[in-house]
């Protein structure tokens, strides 16, 4: 098994003078949590944070993979370079995965401005993986000016993208029956551009009115409920007042990814976003939220592996087996853990 | 630590017939590990910058156009230029028997023909990658 023969610090450091197999290495360590990828983050972190980092979610089927291959050369034919990662889920079964999403990728292939990365959920449920965070960083870091990160596409619940990109894209496509799903899953919430897809299907048009409707119901708070339930705006930026840029609207953008149709004005539609961000008190706002909700990740981990050690094993398999018998509840049994 | 085995399946050249590549990549992905699989008509160049990007243990390329005695020297000698000489190479496809010495004096140390046992494959690259 290929072993980070390099201390941390080297790797980071080899990684960042662009060297793509220590880059490749490295990302490997970040996944493998352990206090090496700790280490790595620490050098990465003050170094990263100049990247548009940018989320493309939607359900399966709706073309995320080719659209992610067309943004990529877009952004290479206006000279920037591009990082993918590409997010699938692992099997809870058998704890294995099958990482796909490279066949749509191939045009990429051959060209250093680009480095795209498969990863596996690895057990996380929100339709990104552990470190997927973290991995965006180091690719931030080495100088990557676009960050795409394709989330797993449940369809649904894929709310960690919005803590983790500064751009949402949320793909439709006709003809899924998707509307109401979309409302049910508040994925619409989280998108600061939406995509309908495969636009040269029939029932495009249609789509196409229902986002239209959708965003006019919610136009009138969309600032202040944006990112609804995980973003807390009422200190940080009231949007009418203190603020100079009027409320970003979500536009809806169709394209044909397989024939490269649209592809520039999605492109466009995402630099406004960024541009958007940066001239508003919300791309502060989100780069505080994303410190806050990583914050806790770390901190939700790191308390559960001490009490797990302070525990033990033993310690607490004969609690679960209490619980199990119904001898104590699981709540009760909680507190008596950490307690002590 | 919780390293998975990542191991590439990789179609080179131009035959069409990728069934087989899919079996081997869902009986790996069955024994946990994590299989980036890249599709067909891969170029030997595209397979070893895809090897170094996803940082993989393992390559196994099916071929079943013939063309393994052109296309397995020339991904082994991207893979070496690229400093991936530690990432395993096996083999599966049509290999016809006095080709599998060649191969196997070049580096590829698993060869795997049609009814080859998926148990027996996933079972070989956990041994070869926990040995080495």
């Amino acid at each position: 098994m290929p072993q980070a023969r390099r201390s941390p610090r080297q790797l980071v450091d080899s990684a960042l003078t662009g060297d793509r197999r220590a880059l490749a290495r490295l990302i490997s360590l970040l996944e493998s949590n352990t206090q090496a990828a700790a280490e790595c983050v620490a050098h990465l972190h003050p170094r990263a944070g100049r990247a548009a980092i940018v989320g493309v979610t939607g359900a399966p089927g709706t073309g995320k993979s080719t659209l992610v291959n067309e943004l990529a050369k877009a952004f290479r034919r206006r000279g920037r370079t591009v990082g993918v990662i590409a997010v699938d889920p692992t099997s809870p079964f058998s704890g294995g995965a099958i990482l796909g999403d490279r066949i749509r990728m191939r045009d990429l292939s051959g060209d250093d401005g680009v480095f795209i990365r498969s990863m596996a959920t690895r057990g996380s449920l929100g339709g990104l993986a552990r470190a997927t965070a973290d991995v965006a960083c180091a690719l931030d870091a080495a100088g990557f000016a676009i960050v795409l990160i394709e989330t797993v596409g449940a369809g649904q619940s894929e709310v960690d993208i919005a803590r983790t990109a500064d751009s949402v894209l949320v793909v439709e496509a006709p003809g899924l029956g998707d509307e109401v799903q979309a409302i049910k899953a508040g994925i619409l919430e989280i998108a600061d551009v939406l995509v309908v897809n495969k636009a040269d299907r029939e029932g495009a048009e249609n789509t196409v009115r229902a986002l239209q409707a959708m965003l006019d119901l919610g136009a009138a708070p969309r600032a202040a409920r944006h990112h609804g339930q995980v973003m807390d705006v009422a200190d940080s930026s009231s949007p009418a007042d203190d603020d100079q840029a009027p409320a970003w609207r979500p536009p809806i953008v169709k394209t044909v990814a397989v024939e490269g149709k649209g592809i520039d004005e999605l492109a466009g539609a995402i630099d406004r976003h960024q541009a958007h961000l940066a001239a508003s008190s919300e791309g502060a706002a989100r780069r505080r939220q994303r410190a806050a909700a990583e914050l806790d990740a770390i901190l939700r981990e790191t308390l559960l592996e001490r009490l797990r050690q302070q525990v033990g094993r033993v310690g607490l398999d004969g609690v679960v087996d209490r619980v199990a018998s119904r001898e104590i509840d699981p709540y009760t049994a909680a507190r008596s853990l950490i307690d002590g | 630590m919780d390293r998975k085995i990542r191991v590439l399946i990789a179609k080179p050249g131009l035959d069409g017939h990728d069934r087989g590549a899919k079996v081997i990549a869902r009986a790996l992905r069955d024994a946990g590990m994590e299989v980036i699989y890249t599709g067909l008509r891969q170029t030997p160049e595209m397979v070893a910058e895809a090897a170094l990007q996803e940082d993989v243990d393992v390559v196994g390329l099916s071929i079943l156009s013939g063309a393994h005695m052109t296309l397995v020297p020339r991904v082994v000698e991207l893979l070496k230029q690229k400093g991936l000489d530690d990432v395993l190479v096996f083999v599966g496809g049509i290999i016809p028997d006095e080709d599998v010495a060649p191969l196997k004096a070049l580096g590829v140390r698993g060869i795997f023909g049609p009814g080859a046992n998926t148990t027996e494959v996933a079972r070989f690259i956990v041994e070869q990658v926990e040995s080495a």
